[in-house]
């Protein structure tokens, strides 16, 4: 496109190159470009490390701590007993009417399973734990209502899921009260929705570290290519053009970053398991830690990527476009 | 094909560069552009350029007013200009093929076609031996050479040449010339501006004077009178 010689023709419609050579052309042209940038980091291998590594741990945190939420997060739910409910059934009710009660109790899909304490037995064991001994003997009768532990499926385990099943079945007629040993759950959840937004503040404040940080590598590589830049302004080069290779520049930031973190996190999570499978013995559990699934190895490379070009796009607008020949 | 009309400029700060000069460069044409150091030459170049932008007046290339051009499509214009600095403005780190193939890369021209066309332009100016090298093993004859290789290589239909002979000695300066009058009789529009008055009265072109930023002479048979102030 000639502006002011209307009859002069350039470039590539010069040599009536067909469109299907041209739009090939473009794609060989940016890998061309993607590759002279990354020939370029490579030229200086121990600045691009280290930028490279700013980045790469700066995801390393908030993905590692994202893990260490979603796996306390199973692991709580592993927890059935926690959300055991206990129904105190009332005293009229029969030992036969009560079976009859856990029998429709087990067909609920949210039940795993039902347990049965009949009063007798209730007042044997208070018998035993509490010393009184002989003395529950002169009782008239068994004050203990008979009660029934029902432990709900992993599925409905999580304290909203478990209210709802308490609130099902205190409506059952032999049910006189039912619990929910439920607090210390509910308080385990609330810490845990804490740490979540925790860690996706300190991911957000990491992200914007990083970002800036690859946009002053950027400007930095623009001053240092200052010559070279105002030389192609002199020939006709558009803006975009000279921004294209530090474009490229950010996306390979971002792409070895992400690398990096990946590896970096992987490597964590092999040295943790170790560790907490000593502990889960403790507490006789199986816990096999939730390793990254690909799709947190998509978020976290497309999520670098993209810091590493917002960077650069940021640096490469405004420095660019700052250099003029004069 | 460059037509200043009426133009004047003043830097920030007050410095009058250019008052109110008119001129007409007819297409085909090659003239040489004179005057003392800060009469105003490099801002006159920088005018068709779009360096700078005018304070009062019109510049227009081909019947285009500049003042019309938008910042982005300054890029365009100067594909249409060729232009050599007297600071050569190569790219000492790249070979003199990298360096004349600048301006074909920009446009996106196929490689086959980039190779052909820096290779006749490197004949042009005799380093078709020397594309290999890098611009800082060549003399300063041979870098401006390639300076102007690198402005005619996609064939523009004006070349600007500020003090292109500055720092040659004159047998240099005047086989630089002749590169130029070649380029000229290919029908390219040649405007130069150089101090080098003694090369001036040995070409026979016209030649324009600025003094203290006014076009004090237009023509060619003023041009030795300014040899002796």
């Amino acid at each position: 496109m000639s502006l002011l010689f209307g009859g002069r023709q350039q470039g590539a419609a010069q040599h009536k190159v067909g469109l299907l050579q041209r739009f090939l052309m473009f794609f060989v042209d940016h890998l061309r470009q993607a590759i002279n940038s990354l020939g370029e980091l490579y030229r200086v291998p121990f600045a691009s490390l280290m930028t490279i590594g700013v980045l790469g741990f700066s995801i390393t945190l908030p993905s590692t701590l994202y893990i260490l939420v979603k796996n306390t997060e199973q692991i709580s739910a592993q927890w059935q007993q926690a959300s055991e409910i206990s129904l105190f059934l009332h005293k009229r009710v029969s030992n036969a009417n009560a079976q009859q009660l856990i029998k429709r109790l087990q067909l609920l899909p949210e039940v795993a399973d039902v347990k049965f304490i009949p009063a007798d037995d209730a007042l044997k064991e208070f018998q035993a734990l509490s010393g009184l001994g002989d003395a529950l003997n002169y009782l008239d009768e068994n004050p203990l209502p008979s009660v029934l532990l029902v432990v709900p499926t992993s599925k409905h385990s999580s304290p909203t899921a478990a209210g709802l099943l308490l609130d099902k079945l205190r409506k059952e007629r032999e049910v006189d009260i039912g619990k929910l040993d439920i607090e210390w759950l509910e308080r385990l959840y609330a810490l845990l929705n804490i740490t979540k937004d925790l860690v996706n503040m300190l991911a957000v404040l990491l992200f914007f570290a990083v970002a800036l940080i690859i946009g002053n590598t950027i400007r930095l590589s623009i001053m240092n290519k200052r010559d070279e830049i105002l030389v192609m302004k002199l020939v006709g080069a558009t803006d975009s053009f000279i921004q294209r290779p530090f474009l490229y520049t950010g996306f390979w930031y971002g792409l070895l970053g992400g690398i990096m973190a990946w590896v970096t996190v992987a490597l964590i999570l092999l040295w943790v398991d170790a560790s907490l499978q000593g502990f889960m013995q403790l507490y006789q559990m199986n816990f096999d830690i939730t390793e990254m699934d690909t799709g947190m190895v998509f978020m976290m490379l497309g999520t670098s990527v993209t810091l590493g070009l917002v960077g650069s796009a940021l640096s490469v607008q405004r420095h660019v476009r700052e250099i003029e020949p004069t | 094909m460059i037509k200043f009309e009426q133009v004047s400029k003043t830097y920030p700060g007050g410095q009058q560069a250019l008052r109110k000069v008119d001129f007409h460069v007819e297409q085909g044409e090659m003239a040489f552009l004179t005057g003392h150091s800060g009469a105003g030459k490099s801002t006159l170049l920088k005018l068709i350029s779009i360096m700078e932008r005018p304070s009062v007046g019109r510049v227009l290339i081909n019947g285009h007013d500049l003042n019309q051009i938008t910042r982005k499509q300054i890029a365009y214009i100067r594909r249409d200009i060729g232009m050599i600095f007297q600071s050569h403005q190569l790219l000492m780190d790249k070979s003199v093929f990298d360096n004349v193939s600048l301006p074909l890369v920009i446009e996106g021209y196929t490689r086959k076609a980039i190779a052909k066309r820096v290779d006749a332009a490197l004949e042009m100016v005799g380093l078709a031996d020397k594309a290999r090298n890098l611009p800082i093993t060549l003399s300063g004859g041979e870098q401006q050479r390639v300076g102007i290789a690198r402005a005619v290589v996609n064939r523009p239909p004006l070349l600007l040449a500020d003090e292109p002979t500055g720092n040659l000695d004159p047998k240099l300066s005047m086989e630089i010339m002749r590169l130029f009058e070649d380029f000229n009789q290919a029908g390219v529009s040649v405007f130069i501006a150089t101090h080098d008055l003694g090369l001036i009265a040995r070409m026979k072109y016209r030649t324009l004077t600025l003094k203290d930023g006014k076009m004090i002479t237009d023509g060619l048979d003023d041009s030795q009178e300014i040899g002796n102030p």
